[in-house]
């Protein structure tokens, strides 16, 4: 029976959990409730209290905490309830915890999971990509998962690395994906991006839900015979440049995409290293397909003008063929 | 619960244990005085230091009285003048001048300067320069020994400005809520930089803010060692019986500037006056020579024993190499 996007994650906590007695969950609402999206429903039952941690609403005391059992040996998955409310834990998460092993070296084994991502009519604070201020903080780890596969066993490796990682989980995917998954135990390695749809004409270059779109978008093209490689970075910190280098040294040209708004976006950092290091393959400049720099609107009519889909990749694909 | 009846009477009844607290208390009170007299009157003025020198002069009775009650398994944060609490842990002095020239011989390599260190095999966490950052993250150290079925406590550190952050009120609720064994301990020196305690709130003492989250707090003079020791004993009992949190108000008094480089011209001349007569080693000498704990010729020659302990400590640090640039990317993550 397929496994859903959400089930993915939740097999993956569940099973940690059972496998290592340190892994211990806190957040809001987690416990009796089961999660605002119910990622850990059923969690308090099987592990009880004190491994299932609801708190106050605090969020920067859930990711202080989370330090602090963190750097007495311990592995906390901390749950923001929306990505939007990361904000308020901030300072704990990149002053704190992205430093520890740099300045005195402690290892802060801690996951953030945060659900993120736009489409469902949250609005501007139940919407948003906050990955990049996280991404260029040095010290932390930053996962974005697109597949079921790739949920379940990047949060294993991540709640078994022993930096800070923070773990962003797409709200929109939670229950729309889902596949097989192996039974046994398996992980995928953080730091790994993969080809998830092999191609010659130019690379999309993506990560999330917008692999998806991508996928979608290499479909429509195909049958107008531009052949699509689609490479799905899956961490975002550290970023996988080889393999980014690789399929841009393949196809010769190169379309960025992200849900994330577009200036800071990782867009940029990802052009600057093509750039850099893979100019003279280049057939053509490098673009962009990225939500534009507003907050994220509530109306659907507006946040659909807001976000990346596929016709706005293919429009954007078709012109870079032609250059 | 008022304030008013929060406040500590004055020590009273160690019995015999008091002579030999109070000789510890003196040796890691006059250790402290010497290592940041050194570092800030002396290697600073010599451009030895790197960076900024924050001192806890006339505050030495707080870190002392209260780590001196530490077990082997409890977790301490201390803030930025509560230096004893690493020489009362183990730290040997050369390592803390080493770090404060940003030598590898440092607690962090050379990573990070001045009070900014740790160490978790001594169970000291590092502070970080947001005030209060720490008063969470205690409170999850103190989650942790619940968790690992330890009876240690977490001894968390911070003064009267870091009681306006929100990571403080953050963390005393989650302590309180969760039932963590933290004791809380304000070094109260009323003045934050510039900010007199009156512009930092609206309430006369910190200790009234405690039962607002349910914990029990109390004031205690914080330029007394002894009555220190002796509240802390009640606060780490209630933590370690698992009663939760308690908070400790130590008041005391900043006899220095914020840093090396402020002169303080702000604090009224009549403070310095009335808190230079109430320098905490100062009472304690006199109290043990009075008690007939001590000599006046016994507190010279231990004075000396210290001044040598330092003079080798600096010597120590001043050899300890820069660190090689080579290493800077060393351990942004785990190799």
């Amino acid at each position: 029976m397929p496994t859903t996007y959400l089930e993915a994650i939740r097999e993956g906590l569940w099973e940690e959990m059972e496998r290592d007695p340190n892994v211990f969950l806190i957040g809001e609402d987690i416990g009796v409730y089961g999660g605002a999206f119910k990622v850990t429903a059923g969690f308090l039952e099987k592990f009880g209290e004190r491994r299932v941690v609801d708190t106050p609403i605090s969020e920067s005391a859930i990711v202080g905490a989370s330090i602090g059992a963190g750097l007495m040996g311990l592995r906390p998955v901390a749950e923001m309830q929306f990505s939007d409310f990361i904000t308020c834990g901030f300072d704990q998460i990149v002053n704190f915890a992205a430093k520890c092993r740099y300045r005195w070296n402690a290892a802060v084994p801690i996951v953030v999971r945060a659900p993120s991502g736009g489409g469902i009519h949250g609005g501007p604070f139940h919407s948003q990509n906050p990955e990049m201020w996280f991404v260029r903080t040095p010290g932390l780890k930053v996962v974005a998962p697109a597949t079921a596969y790739d949920a379940k066993g990047l949060i294993k490796s991540a709640i078994r690395d022993n930096d800070p990682v923070l773990f962003f989980e797409h709200k929109g995917l939670y229950r729309r994906i889902k596949e097989d998954l192996p039974a046994e135990d398996y992980t995928v390695p953080l730091g790994k991006a993969k080809i998830v749809r092999q191609g010659s004409s130019l690379s999309i270059i993506t990560y999330g839900a917008m692999v998806w779109v991508a996928l979608d978008a290499a479909e429509q093209l195909a049958a107008e015979g531009i052949d699509c490689e689609v490479l799905d970075l899956r961490t975002l910190a550290p970023l996988d440049r080889d393999a980014v280098c690789e399929t841009a040294r393949k196809t010769s040209k190169v379309l960025l995409l992200h849900e994330d708004t577009q200036t800071g976006g990782l867009a940029g950092e990802l052009a600057a290293t093509l750039t850099e290091r893979v100019w003279e393959y280049l057939d053509g400049p490098i673009v962009r397909v990225t939500a534009p720099d507003t907050p994220v609107p509530f109306s659907p009519p507006l946040e659909e003008a807001f976000l990346p889909n596929a016709e706005k990749v293919v429009a954007k694909a078709r012109w870079l063929h032609r250059y | 619960m008022s304030a008013a009846e929060l406040i500590t009477p004055h020590a009273a009844g160690i019995a015999g244990e008091q002579a030999a607290v109070a000789h510890r208390c003196l040796y890691y009170m006059s250790l402290m005085r010497e290592v940041e007299d050194r570092i800030e009157r002396k290697l600073y003025r010599q451009g030895k230091i790197i960076g900024g020198v924050y001192v806890g002069r006339g505050q030495e009775a707080i870190p002392v009285g209260t780590s001196l009650l530490a077990e082997p398994d409890d977790v301490l944060l201390p803030s930025h003048r509560d230096m004893a609490v690493f020489f009362v842990r183990g730290v040997p002095p050369a390592r803390v001048l080493a770090q404060y020239m940003g030598r590898v011989g440092g607690l962090t390599r050379g990573r990070d300067g001045n009070m900014h260190m740790g160490d978790m095999k001594l169970r000291i966490v590092s502070i970080i320069s947001a005030m209060a950052a720490c008063v969470p993250v205690a409170a999850g150290a103190a989650l942790a020994l619940k968790y690992q079925g330890s009876r240690g406590v977490a001894f968390c550190y911070f003064g009267d400005g870091a009681t306006s952050r929100g990571d403080w009120h953050e963390g005393l609720n989650l302590a309180s809520v969760l039932k963590l064994p933290v004791v809380f301990i304000c070094n109260n020196n009323q003045y934050a930089y510039s900010t007199p305690l009156s512009k930092q709130m609206a309430c006369r003492d910190v200790a009234a803010r405690g039962p607002g989250y349910g914990i029990p707090a109390e004031i205690v003079d914080g330029n007394d060692v002894l009555a220190v020791y002796e509240a802390g004993r009640r606060a780490v009992a209630h933590a370690r019986a698992g009663e939760g949190p308690y908070l400790l108000e130590c008041k005391t008094f900043r006899m220095t500037g914020h840093s090396a480089h402020d002169a303080a011209d702000y604090v009224p001349k009549d403070l310095w006056d009335h808190w230079s007569k109430l320098d905490p080693i100062t009472r304690l000498e006199t109290r043990m020579i009075q008690n007939g704990w001590t000599t006046q010729a016994e507190c010279e020659a231990a004075r000396a024993r210290i001044l040598r302990e330092v003079d080798e400590a600096v010597a120590w640090a001043e050899n300890s190499p820069y660190p090689d640039p080579a290493t800077l990317l060393d351990d942004v993550y785990e190799r």
